[in-house]
């Protein structure tokens, strides 16, 4: 069990009419790993994502999370789909995914966001769930919001309520598909101090991003997508430094054009 | 003003007012039952049984109530078959055949509103559920239905009021609602106004007590929606309107 990656991805392919935006991507993470994928838009970093959940079925390839494998089986008319969807949903409860536009449920109060899961899809006893859910508020600063509705709230302060949100459910592995697009430049900085927090505390997690400040500074990885493919794998000194990808350099240089 | 006159027509009408509110009640209780049977037909997904949802509330909505009715009470007993049948206990009574139709015309109304509802649920809440493990009916229940019946909410109060009114329609199978009775009253004594006057009140002051029932329900399901800042909508004064002081050029 401890030899198994946290969350390990083999040969990832998904076309959507016709178009292939993933060519086979594999990706291991271990415990503790702060990846991330980085890369143009369109390269397929958001779908790669969300086929780790299954909120995007990839046409070949596995995923396996802390050692069990979803299992697939083959579907009409080619590719293939989930063979057992109560295994997705466990597999999916113990994957905190946080969402670029933030996704939180708005006919609930930010407390009773928290709680759904615990609540409802673990089972587990309400009184705990709401202790934990404060300490977590507590954590991302927003512990005063606890009965406002996610509408009231600022940009970032819906994003730290969805990443308290996943981190609720206990997660093995935490997935942030650009955690910071949607949001105006001066509530970026409160997002990314959540992000950097999480790291420091040794949680596994894959980030999508295009903020090359926290890929270079708190990850301790970097994975570059281009057209569907792993072009750059490496720590961040390895990829920024002393990338061999020229495709790299280019979009690296394009960013601060 | 006949005031003796007045007093006594209201009371007879106020008498058979649980009369039209039973109607009333069990339409929106039996439609509102097959509604989301159809609603749930219509977005299944299986073409068949969505086209024949369509088709049903295509029928209900594209013809009149009243030839609804008469077709159910008058029109179906010339049959044999029909008067040999199983439903012909239901369909021989004036009150459960009023009962029937108007339940089988609005449940063709509140499925498409139900429909609508469904269908402006956002997507990312129904992913962000999916994202945290629910499926089938755990996130219908906690997700889904609970934002699509706040969409539907203020339509479904509309269909709520008008089949209020609707049951009037019931007196002309011979059910002697408010509205049969200030027929009968009128046919004895010929005073047309004062009665019509008086069977008129009594629906606004039950559509006035539904309305304010229904908004309260609103008010206290949608606290989400209250005191959020304003969207600009266009003519809308922006919150700063009144502002005179000029704004600070942005630094560059």
């Amino acid at each position: 069990m401890t030899d198994s990656p946290a969350l390990s991805v083999r040969g990832i392919h998904k076309a959507f009419a016709g178009l292939e935006v993933l060519k086979g991507i594999s990706l291991d993470a271990h415990e503790g790993d702060v990846i991330s994928i980085l890369g143009a838009s369109g390269s397929g970093k958001s779908t790669f994502l969300r086929c780790i959940n299954m909120l995007e079925i990839p046409d070949a390839g596995e995923v396996t999370v802390a050692g069990e494998t979803i299992a697939m089986k083959p579907k009409r008319g080619g590719g293939q789909e989930p063979a057992n969807q109560k295994q997705v949903d466990r597999i999916r409860s113990e994957l905190g995914m946080v969402f670029q536009n933030f996704n939180l449920w708005s006919h609930m109060t930010i407390l009773q966001n928290l709680i759904e899961g615990p609540v409802h899809v673990l089972h587990r006893p309400k009184a705990e769930c709401v202790a934990e859910a404060e300490a977590l508020l507590e954590k991302v600063g927003i512990v005063d919001k606890r009965n406002a509705y996610p509408a009231h709230l600022s940009g970032g302060q819906q994003q730290r309520a969805a990443i308290a949100r996943a981190l609720a459910m206990q997660p093995k592995v935490m997935l942030f598909d650009e955690p910071t697009s949607a949001l105006d430049p001066e509530l970026v900085g409160e997002v990314l101090r959540v992000l950097r927090a999480l790291a420091e505390e040794g949680r596994t997690m894959l980030v999508v991003t295009h903020e090359m400040g926290f890929a270079r500074n708190v990850s301790n990885r970097v994975v570059f997508l281009h057209q569907g493919v792993v072009e750059a794998d490496g720590t961040p000194d390895e990829v920024f430094a002393d990338s061999k990808s020229e495709r790299f350099r280019q979009f690296v240089s394009g960013l601060h054009a | 003003m006949d005031f003796a006159f007045l007093a006594d027509t209201m009371g007879q009408l106020l008498a058979v007012t649980p009369l039209t509110i039973e109607l009333w009640f069990l339409c929106i209780l039996i439609g509102g039952i097959l509604a989301v049977f159809i609603a749930w037909g219509r977005v299944s997904g299986v073409p068949v049984v969505s086209q024949l949802c369509a088709a049903y509330v295509f029928v209900f909505r594209g013809s009149p109530l009243l030839i609804q009715m008469f077709l159910l009470y008058y029109g179906v007993a010339q049959f044999a078959e029909v008067r040999h049948s199983f439903f012909w206990p239901v369909l021989r009574d004036n009150f459960s055949c009023a009962v029937l139709s108007l339940a089988l015309c609005t449940g063709g109304y509140t499925a498409e509103i139900w429909r609508g509802g469904l269908q402006a649920v956002p997507a990312r809440e129904i992913e962000a559920g999916r994202a945290i493990g629910m499926s089938g009916f755990t996130l219908f229940r906690r997700i889904i239905a609970p934002i699509a019946l706040r969409q539907a909410l203020p339509a479904y109060s509309t269909e709520i009021v008008l089949m209020m009114k609707s049951t009037s329609l019931a007196s002309l199978v011979t059910v002697w609602e408010v509205t049969g009775v200030a027929q009968r009253i009128i046919s004895h004594t010929y005073r047309t106004f004062e009665v019509f006057i008086c069977a008129g009140l009594i629906y606004l002051v039950l559509n006035f007590l539904i309305i304010r029932a229904l908004r309260a329900v609103e008010h206290y399901v949608s606290p989400h929606l209250r005191d959020r800042p304003r969207p600009l909508l266009p003519g809308a004064p922006p919150a700063h309107a009144a502002s005179p002081i000029a704004l600070p050029e942005v630094p560059r």
